[in-house]
């Protein structure tokens, strides 16, 4: 399993065909508390960098984009009840969407770990 | 001597402000707690003596209420002080100033109030006989060829309701207008600068949205837009001023890469304040653009009234336009242009966004407004609005970062940063040190292309003197922020209320008043 970062702060764990999708540590330090959270329905087709799902926090509302495009399998249902979840675990529990990605290939156009954090140590 | 006081007493001050003296009640001499008017109000009294219903034979079949509703009871003083109470807690613009500027409130002029009251005016109702109205109408006429003028454009759309409205109204008019030519155009693009309104109304009309980024200068970027344009989008919508507080000084070369590529172009004019009788949108190539009477033009919002967002649109668009609108004939009788004969007079419309012929107490009041002011006042409105944002910008840029400052002038409204503050002082601690200082804070954490951003648009109406004591209070709390100051933190100190838990606020609201033992229940 191997995890990528979005330029929009989103990070994607990767394994063969199926891919879980949230939020970074620095998206939610960024936002502040979280107060609401509106993951995609189960089957919702995605496409790259296109709107995915929403984060609102004291502060401000945010859409979080889809990282690759594929098909959602499952919406992180906990988030509805505790959408305090993404500012604890931000890259654990406090996942969004699960999805089968349709183009692997997409995933090159990601950064890793280290350069998610050069990109964010420049910010 | 002549001196009132001639004992020397002088009054003991000792505990002023202070939390520890006790009252009976709560209150703090004129600060007074309020409860919950379900608090104060008996479910067994009224106000009012209502005779006793006669008996009826039910129709509900079974469905009627047996249940008391449990409606607070109380007498019309008891109502009338719950109700004046509430409003000495709240802040307003007969109060104080706010920096929040048009966006929320600025000063709504009184003669505007005095002309609204006009029993000609207010008392009509839109479905009277049309010669009964032609007063009413001249007015809806006179105001729709003023914003013409104003704006350089070819047409008018009177009756949306409010910005956002207004936003909608122009959007189905490039949908309509798209439609009518069989193009099948799906894409709407928002530059980052935009109203948050602006992506939401182009999604509820249909279109998907793409983001153009800013520059370092907080404009849209022109290079990134041109490069997005294609047969596939439908056109953009633009801020102007944009939320930034600038002037997209590429506005024309934006609208003719946009025309060229097919697409028609939106503004958002929500700052028209800033540029009103200096600037007309028609010349910058715009096809549509709302204007909110309720900010531009002074008529009260918020609390006080609704909006008012009538859509001036280009000679593209206006076939296009809402029915209904009024038509000026010859002998200079007014009539209005509805479906009856719309096929004959205006065929392509989109439709009808509301029931009647707008928001008639605002027309009364913007038309005053201008009139009253003139082609050269309003040019003033602009320009006082513009130096007293100005004004606040360079005279804070040196306590707090100024993100654009480098970028030119500002238009009617000062963009400030969080940078430069203490370890975890922020934007919140700075608004809520504010409300101790006596002022609603102005907007925070919007635009988000600004690290906590703060947002003071003064407005025109304010004088020198007003715009020194906010910049003084402005200034001293910018300096705790910075210095750390540890009771900052715990700011406001002063309010009926300290500082409040937002985020357990927005993650468990309770909407619904309930009994004490109710709500233990509840639980």
């Amino acid at each position: 399993m191997s995890r990528y970062y979005t330029e929009d702060h989103e990070w994607i764990d990767v394994d063969g065909e199926t891919a879980t999708v949230g939020i970074t540590d620095y998206a939610q330090s960024q936002l502040g508390d979280i107060v609401f959270a509106e993951v995609p329905a189960t089957g919702a087709t995605l496409k790259k960098g296109g709107d995915a799902a929403v984060v609102e926090s004291v502060k401000a509302a945010s859409d979080v984009y889809a990282p690759v495009s594929g098909v959602v399998t499952e919406g992180n249902d906990a988030l509805e009840g505790d959408p305090a979840l993404v500012n604890s675990d931000p890259e654990g529990e406090g996942w969004f969407f699960k999805l089968t990605l349709s183009d692997t290939s997409e995933l090159d156009t990601l950064m890793d770990a280290a350069a998610y954090k050069a990109f964010v140590d420049g910010l | 001597m002549n001196a009132i006081n001639q004992s020397g007493w002088k009054p003991e001050m000792v505990g002023e402000g202070r939390h520890d003296v006790k009252t009976y009640t709560g209150n703090k001499a004129l600060m007074l707690e309020e409860p919950l008017i379900f608090e104060i109000g008996n479910n067994s009294t009224t106000g009012v003596d209502l005779a006793v219903s006669p008996k009826v034979i039910s129709r509900l079949g079974n469905l009627e209420r047996h249940r008391d509703i449990a409606l607070p009871g109380l007498s019309e003083p008891e109502a009338v002080r719950h109700y004046t109470r509430l409003s000495r807690q709240n802040y307003a613009i007969d109060l104080g100033f706010f920096p929040l500027g048009s966006c929320t409130m600025k000063h709504n002029p009184r003669l505007n109030e005095k002309v609204a009251r006009m029993a000609g005016f207010a008392d009509v109702h839109p479905m009277q006989p049309i010669e009964t109205v032609q007063g009413a109408l001249a007015v809806i006429n006179e105001l729709a060829v003023w914003l013409i003028e104003l704006t350089g454009m070819h047409g008018v759309a009177m009756t949306p309701k409010a910005g956002a409205h207004g936003e909608l109204c122009g959007i189905l008019c490039i949908k309509a207008a798209l439609e009518a030519r069989g193009d099948k155009r799906s894409v709407i693009l928002v530059p980052e600068s935009a109203h948050g309104t602006n992506p939401a109304t182009a999604a509820f009309a249909g279109f998907s949205v793409e983001n153009i980024p800013a520059t370092s200068e907080g404009r849209v970027d022109l290079a990134a837009l041109k490069s997005r344009l294609g047969p596939d989008v439908a056109g953009v919508m633009i801020t102007n001023p944009n939320t930034c507080g600038l002037f997209e000084r590429d506005m024309k070369a934006i609208s003719d890469a946009v025309h060229a590529a097919g697409g028609y172009v939106y503004c958002d004019g929500a700052n028209f304040n800033a540029i009103v009788g200096r600037v007309r949108p028609g010349d910058l190539g715009i096809d549509a653009m709302h204007i909110n009477l309720h900010k531009t033009f002074s008529t009260p919002h918020g609390g006080g009234g609704p909006g008012s967002g009538p859509v001036v649109l280009s000679e593209a668009l206006s076939p296009f336009g809402p029915l209904p609108f009024t038509e000026r004939h010859a002998d200079g009788h007014f009539s209005l242009v509805e479906e009856e004969t719309a096929g004959e007079r205006h065929p392509h419309s989109f439709g009808r966004m509301t029931a009647f012929h707008g928001q008639m107490g605002m027309f009364t009041r913007a038309l005053s407004y201008i009139m009253s002011h003139g082609a050269d006042g309003l040019r003033q409105v602009a320009e006082d609005a513009v130096l007293n944002a100005n004004y606040i910008l360079r005279s804070l840029e040196d306590v707090l970062d100024a993100p654009f400052a480098h970028s030119g002038p500002c238009m009617h409204e000062a963009l400030f940063s969080d940078d430069g503050m203490a370890e975890g002082f922020s934007t919140l601690d700075i608004a809520k040190g504010l409300i101790d200082e006596g002022y609603h804070p102005m907007t925070v954490y919007f635009p988000l292309v600004v690290h906590g951003a703060m947002l003071v648009e003064p407005t025109e109406t304010e004088s020198k003197a007003t715009l020194d004591q906010f910049i003084g209070a402005l200034r001293s709390v910018a300096e705790r922020a910075k210095a750390g100051d540890p009771l900052l933190k715990s700011a406001p100190h002063h309010a009926p209320r300290r500082r409040l838990d937002e985020t357990q606020a927005a993650r468990k609201p309770i909407l619904v008043w309930r009994e004490p033992e109710q709500a233990v229940a509840a639980e």
